[in-house]
């Protein structure tokens, strides 16, 4: 009996228990007692009963079992010697088990008269569309029938287990109930451990994230010292051929961390005062049928996928800067096709959305007591805008510019096309440079041995990034607390 | 809704009696209708503001006296849908001119709203933003002198006077409430208008409001909403009884509360409904 079918039974009987639980609370509800939970909350605690523990044991027992499966396969192989047919260990399970597979597709006469050799079984296989590793060996044919009894036999006993555990819980519950008992209390309670649970979550997948960099970073620094790394002025990362020792490249971030930083400042010249002027218009002046148009109109730019933002850059804005000031000098252009300039310009048209949807949003939040208060002073609306809103609304405004800045510093694909991949260190916009997400990118594909500093550059990179965006995240929680101007 | 006893009131109405002012009209409504939309919410009132005197808008909830009294000094422009037809005048100059600049009104007839709303800044800052707009103290000296004089008069002076660099929204919400009066005052207004001053404190600091309301109306004209007969009774001279977008009724003070000519006006007053 497959998982899947048990599961679905195990959901079938927690509906019959939600139903039945709730017409028993129904049926005892008489009039004499105030019951304490409304039907539909025994009716829930049965079906609770019936699902999550037998859910949780299914679960275990088929982790359980495919462990123990793979501890017989490997009893059951013949004693490994210096010349055995199959390169590893690991590697002769997997063709017992693919074979196992295989196996299972075949019908009962077959199986009953199975050949001995795998010269023979193969075509029978063949048929039913199973292909196999032509280096499966005769002498596991029979570890593979006897795995397959051993797997249907454990399925078969965790199949009745849990079935048995949905009944009995679903019964229990069912049993439990009385016109004073406390389902509801129970009910919320695991909805509280749901909820705890999802929160948790998202914690610990940092956490993850964390860690899994960790590790190559530190991999990455047993080769590469932490001080050339960080303070290096070169980026030359040679892709040394195997073997060839000493030269493995220079791993400079300066140059990468300048570039990453100038585009998303020249990204955010142009994405933060545009974006506040648009939600300063879009807050205070649009009348209605203007703002139900442009808004939406407004939130469509941040709909569009960044590749299709390079791909704008790359073939259109790009060529027209370089001809547009090769036409200004009468010669030779000083803006490259790919430079700072243009890929800080079409991000900060990526992010103007973003500034102005979440500063419309701070701005919309301030209480309007302030702005009557302001106009009944006889201020103008650009007064109050300028002196009373704008403070006010200035944490989360902040708050807001911090988030774009953090989306510039890890946007990858506009910077790719519109940028290049150069790693100079210039001061100059028109030139090009390249980003930290770009190398990023850049070592992790390829045909690299994925243990060379060369590809784990790429996580001592991305941790610097996280690091980067983590203490922009506290300088702005900083700032925002130290000039709260709080209403209310 | 309280019921007041007749002796409270006559010991109410007898204090104003007393306090005859000159008679000027400040401000005048001449058929005043305002819509939201397409509903009508005031209808055709007349009503005279006369100089240095409280007059007290009175009424049941949703009956047209906080829209009057916004139509005063325009804040009703401030509401896309609002539409105000008729005619008020400021010293006999149509405050719906064409010519007429709001934000000058608005200096002009200045206004204190329901809920104390403090700018999210200090003390001082809050009574120098309407001189600063307005451009009214040259230097720092002076703007010290305006601040000093406008928290004086609004009675607040002696309680922050040590602290005016702390934020408004500091203070309790009676003093709150008297910041930003004396923000209002800061721009030598002509006229003060008050929705409901005091429905947001608690008795003692409405106490000490309504103190300050009836020492202002030396210098100043003051259109007062309020909910509280017993307040209406206290600080004004003239009331004008609105129901259901309609002026009912508008006379001195203490005859509203005594001898009214309305039905209406009597059955509210003696708390029958609202």
């Amino acid at each position: 009996m497959s998982s899947l079918l048990v599961l679905a039974i195990v959901v079938a009987i927690g509906l019959v228990a939600f139903v039945i639980g709730r017409q028993r609370a129904a049926a005892q509800d008489n009039g004499t007692v105030k019951p304490h939970s409304r039907a539909h909350y025994h009716g829930w605690w049965a079906c609770l009963l019936a699902v999550l523990p037998a859910v949780l044991l299914l679960t275990a027992w088929n982790i359980g079992s495919s462990v123990y499966l793979d501890r017989h396969i490997h009893a059951a192989l013949p004693e490994r010697t210096a010349n055995s047919a199959v390169a590893s260990e690991a590697l002769d399970v997997s063709l017992v088990k693919s074979l196992a597979k295989g196996l299972r597709q075949l019908d009962a006469n077959t199986l009953a008269a199975l050949p001995a050799t795998f010269a023979d079984l193969q075509p029978l296989l063949a048929a039913k569309g199973v292909a196999l590793a032509t280096d499966t060996q005769d002498y596991m044919i029979p570890i593979a029938v006897e795995a397959n009894a051993v797997q249907s036999r454990l399925g078969m006993i965790g199949a009745a287990l849990t079935l048995l555990l949905s009944v009995a819980g679903a019964f229990y519950a069912l049993g439990q109930i009385r016109p004073r008992a406390r389902a509801r209390n129970n009910v919320e309670r695991l909805m509280l451990w749901g909820l705890l649970g999802a929160s948790t979550i998202a914690i610990l997948t940092t956490v993850g994230i964390v860690l899994s960099m960790l590790f190559q970073t530190i991999q990455f620094f047993e080769s590469v010292s932490p001080m050339s790394f960080f303070f290096g002025t070169v980026w030359d990362p040679r892709f040394a051929a195997a073997g060839s020792g000493g030269s493995q490249g220079q791993f400079g971030l300066i140059p990468l961390l300048a570039g990453t930083l100038y585009i998303a400042l020249v990204a955010l010249l142009v994405a933060v005062p545009v974006g506040l002027m648009s939600a300063v218009y879009m807050a205070e002046y649009a009348t209605p049928r203007i703002r139900s148009v442009v808004k939406p109109a407004l939130e469509l730019l941040a709909g569009i996928p960044t590749i299709v933002y390079g791909i704008f850059a790359v073939v259109t804005l790009g060529p027209f800067l370089r001809d547009l000031s090769a036409a200004l000098t009468g010669g030779s252009p000083f803006i490259q096709g790919q430079s700072i300039f243009t890929a800080g310009l079409v991000m900060g048209m990526m992010l103007i959305p973003v500034v102005s949807s979440l500063s419309d949003d701070i701005i919309t939040a301030v209480p309007r007591a302030m702005r009557d208060g302001s106009l009944g002073l006889g201020a103008t609306r650009s007064e109050t805008i300028k002196r009373v809103i704008l403070p006010a609304a200035l944490p989360g405004i902040v708050g807001a510019i911090l988030l774009t800045a953090s989306r510039a510093i890890g946007e990858t694909m506009i910077v790719v096309l519109a940028a290049g991949v150069a790693a100079n260190l210039t001061a100059n916009p028109f030139e090009a440079m390249t980003t930290i997400t770009v190398k990023i990118v850049n070592q992790l594909t390829g045909d690299l041995e994925f243990n060379s500093p060369q590809t784990l550059v790429a996580f001592a990179l991305g941790i610097t990034l996280f690091a980067l965006t983590l203490v922009m995240n506290i300088v702005a929680l900083y700032i925002v607390r130290k000039y709260r101007e709080q209403y209310e | 809704m309280n019921i007041m006893t007749e002796q409270s009131l006559e010991n109410a109405v007898g204090d104003k009696m007393n306090a005859k002012s000159n008679e000027v009209i400040k401000m005048r409504g001449d058929k005043v209708g305002v819509f939201y939309g397409d509903k009508q919410a005031l209808f055709d009132v007349n009503l005279d503001v006369r100089q240095n005197q409280v007059t007290a808008l009175i009424g049941p909830s949703g009956c047209g006296k906080s829209t009057f009294l916004r139509c005063l000094n325009r804040m009703n422009d401030t509401i896309d849908s609002a539409r105000v037809t008729g005619k008020i005048t400021l010293d006999d100059e149509d405050i719906y001119d064409k010519n007429i600049d709001v934000v000058e009104l608005r200096a002009r007839v200045g206004m204190v709203f329901q809920k104390p709303n403090p700018f999210p800044k200090s003390i001082y800052e809050n009574v120098a933003y309407g001189p600063r707009i307005h451009g009214l103290a040259k230097r720092k000296a002076d703007m010290d002198q305006i601040v000093e004089q406008s928290l004086k008069k609004a009675a607040i002076w002696n309680e922050v006077k040590d602290r005016l660099q702390e934020p408004g929204t500091g203070l309790s919400g009676g003093q709150q409430q008297r910041l930003c009066i004396a923000r209002a005052i800061a721009v030598s207004p002509e006229v003060i208008l008050m929705d409901e001053p005091c429905s947001a404190l608690d008795p003692i600091a409405t106490a000490r409001v309504e103190e300050l309301i009836d020492e202002l109306r030396q210098n100043y004209t003051i259109v007062i909403v309020t909910h509280s007969m017993q307040q209406a009774a206290r600080v004004s001279q003239r009331t004008a009884m609105f129901h259901l977008g309609y002026l009912v009724e508008e006379g001195a003070t203490d005859k509203m509360f005594t001898n009214p000519d309305d039905k209406r006006t009597q059955d509210y007053i003696t708390g029958r409904f609202g």
